[in-house]
């Protein structure tokens, strides 16, 4: 009470309130980053050299070409749209009972960690090591896409289903217990009003996303306009590979302010 | 129950035309999808498909053990990886950031050139996958880490920028107005006013973009953009199955443990 009163004010610190953890984490962000940019190795011969490339590449994106490959684009065009919705389709299907499987308040302990083990293997592996096996398997082209993305679907339809459900209103669930309910009118009547409107939001999301996992499986042979854009970029098509990638680009913006304007009519 | 008669309508959810509606709806939704999978298995080798268990168990006792001695030849890709998404992530926030305030409303200096260039920025950047963008790169800059930075810095921009533009969107106008009064410049402003609200979501999405990308960098090797995905891809190339599920495993172990580290630091923050 006795100082002076300040005078001047410094901001104070938002995130880290001790001086010493600051400065130690400061320092090992600079350690670590020497370290990391070291480890960077640039060909700039390479890279001079890529150059005349890059500027064909943007001469292309600025001037594409959709009419010389226009067979193979279409034909890549059309699988990835048909594996998309049959995928999302397949996909949310199957996770609606494993989200309803995943959900505590609703499902017995074992059905919940079979469930869950199911939801957590779908979510770990990612879609591209997916793609590879399934290649392996089932041949090359869209079924191994389709099976893909179906299982990629089902680990992220069943998990936030299965969130919601943990997060529905408790009151309207009892509500309907006490009428004496079997568990399938309980899903029926409390659960399944509650979380429909989420659920269909989810898929349409999980279509826009499906669309642009499918770009990206064709590189492992999954079928799909991935594979049209890696054959064109093997064959160093700038302008073809420009096209594709608009159109990519178009499909994902209209799939996602269709799907935006869809969610919030559903709602 | 024959109370229920002509003069006492039955209640129904619905009117007439809206149950017909409804299924018109659904039969339409059937009927794509029933046309979709004619076009999508018009090409595939059923043969194959039926052949599928027996390949699956094929592939699965070859790979059974793993081949632990491959670990330490492992390192230096796991650790080429760490550092792709690291710096990857970085190099994604110094363009993202100054991209978010061009694109949020009330930051953005012209709503008119603009903010409508950075949106498409944003939505190219993220409609694009960042292996696709390591494919472009790999073909423009040659194989190596470099091009895996820059293609997980393209991919992490639309990201980065959307959930922050949305979150500086959101920043409470009050205590914009509080300093504005207080008589401070556009740039006081914004480090005063702004910045101190967006910043837990900014560390909370920064984290969380970190996390993706690592997932994301172990694959980009597979297009030859450096990290663990190329040992995957030799790999999968000589059938070594016992390495190709050691690597996969080790791939797994890291997600979970950057899944882990996300989820505390977010944790901490919010």
């Amino acid at each position: 009470m006795s100082a002076a009163y300040p005078t001047n004010w410094r901001k104070p610190p938002q995130m880290i309130q001790s001086r010493g953890w600051r400065i130690a984490l400061a320092i090992g962000a600079v350690v670590y980053l020497v370290l990391a940019i070291g480890t960077v190795e640039v060909n700039w011969a390479r890279v001079i050299a890529g150059m005349e490339r890059g500027q064909r590449f943007i001469a292309g994106f600025v001037q594409p070409d959709f009419t010389t490959r226009w067979r193979d684009i279409s034909n890549g065009l059309m699988e990835s749209l048909t594996m998309t919705f049959t995928s999302t389709v397949i996909g949310v299907l199957i996770s609606v009972p494993i989200g309803v499987g995943a959900a505590r308040n609703v499902a017995p302990a074992w059905i919940y960690y079979i469930c869950r083990s199911i939801i957590a293997a779908s979510r770990a592996l990612q879609e591209i090591i997916v793609a590879i096996f399934f290649v392996a398997l089932f041949g090359f082209g869209a079924f191994a896409g389709f099976l893909t993305l179906t299982f990629a679907t089902i680990g992220f339809i069943g998990k936030l289903l299965a969130e919601d459900i943990e997060d529905i209103d408790e009151a309207q669930a009892e509500a309907i217990r006490a009428t004496g309910a079997s568990w399938l009118q309980l899903i029926n009547y409390a659960i399944q009003p509650q979380v429909m409107p989420r659920l269909i939001g989810l898929s349409l999301y999980r279509l826009d996303i499906n669309f642009r996992e499918s770009a990206v499986i064709g590189i492992v042979g999954a079928g799909g306009i991935g594979a049209a854009l890696n054959t064109s970029l093997s064959r160093y098509e700038y302008s073809s590979a420009g096209a594709i990638l608009l159109i990519i680009i178009a499909i994902v913006m209209m799939a996602e302010y269709s799907s935006g304007f869809l969610r919030k009519w559903v709602k | 129950m024959s109370v229920a008669t002509s003069e006492t309508p039955v209640w129904a959810h619905r009117t007439t035309l809206g149950r017909l509606l409804l299924w018109a709806g659904w039969l339409a939704c059937v009927a794509l999808f029933v046309w979709c999978w004619e076009r999508m298995t018009q090409r595939t080798i059923w043969a194959f498909v039926w052949d599928a268990p027996n390949a699956a168990a094929d592939i699965g006792n070859r790979a059974f053990p793993p081949r632990w001695s491959y670990m330490e030849r492992l390192w230096a890709p796991l650790w080429d990886t760490i550092n792709i998404a690291t710096l990857g992530t970085l190099l994604g926030i110094a363009m993202a950031v100054p991209l978010a305030f061009l694109a949020a409303s009330n930051t953005t200096p012209s709503r008119l050139i603009l903010r409508p260039f950075a949106l498409f920025i944003i939505v190219a950047s993220r409609s694009i996958n960042s292996l696709i963008w390591a494919l472009l790169l790999v073909s423009i800059l040659g194989p190596g880490i470099l091009a895996g930075i820059l293609a997980i810095a393209l991919r992490s921009i639309g990201f980065i920028g959307k959930l922050l533009y949305e979150a500086i969107e959101e920043t409470d106008i009050n205590q914009v107005e509080a300093i504005t009064a207080t008589g401070a410049s556009q740039g006081q402003i914004l480090t005063y006013g702004i910045v101190p609200q967006v910043l837990p979501a900014f560390y909370g999405i920064s984290v969380f973009r970190w996390d993706i990308n690592i997932r994301e960098s172990a694959i980009l090797g597979l297009v030859g953009a450096g990290g663990i995905g190329a040992q995957l891809n030799s790999s999968l190339n000589m059938l070594a199955w016992p390495q190709v599920s050691l690597i996969i495993l080790v791939i797994l172990g890291t997600v979970i443990v950057s899944e882990w580290v996300s989820a505390r630091v977010r944790h901490a923050i919010i």
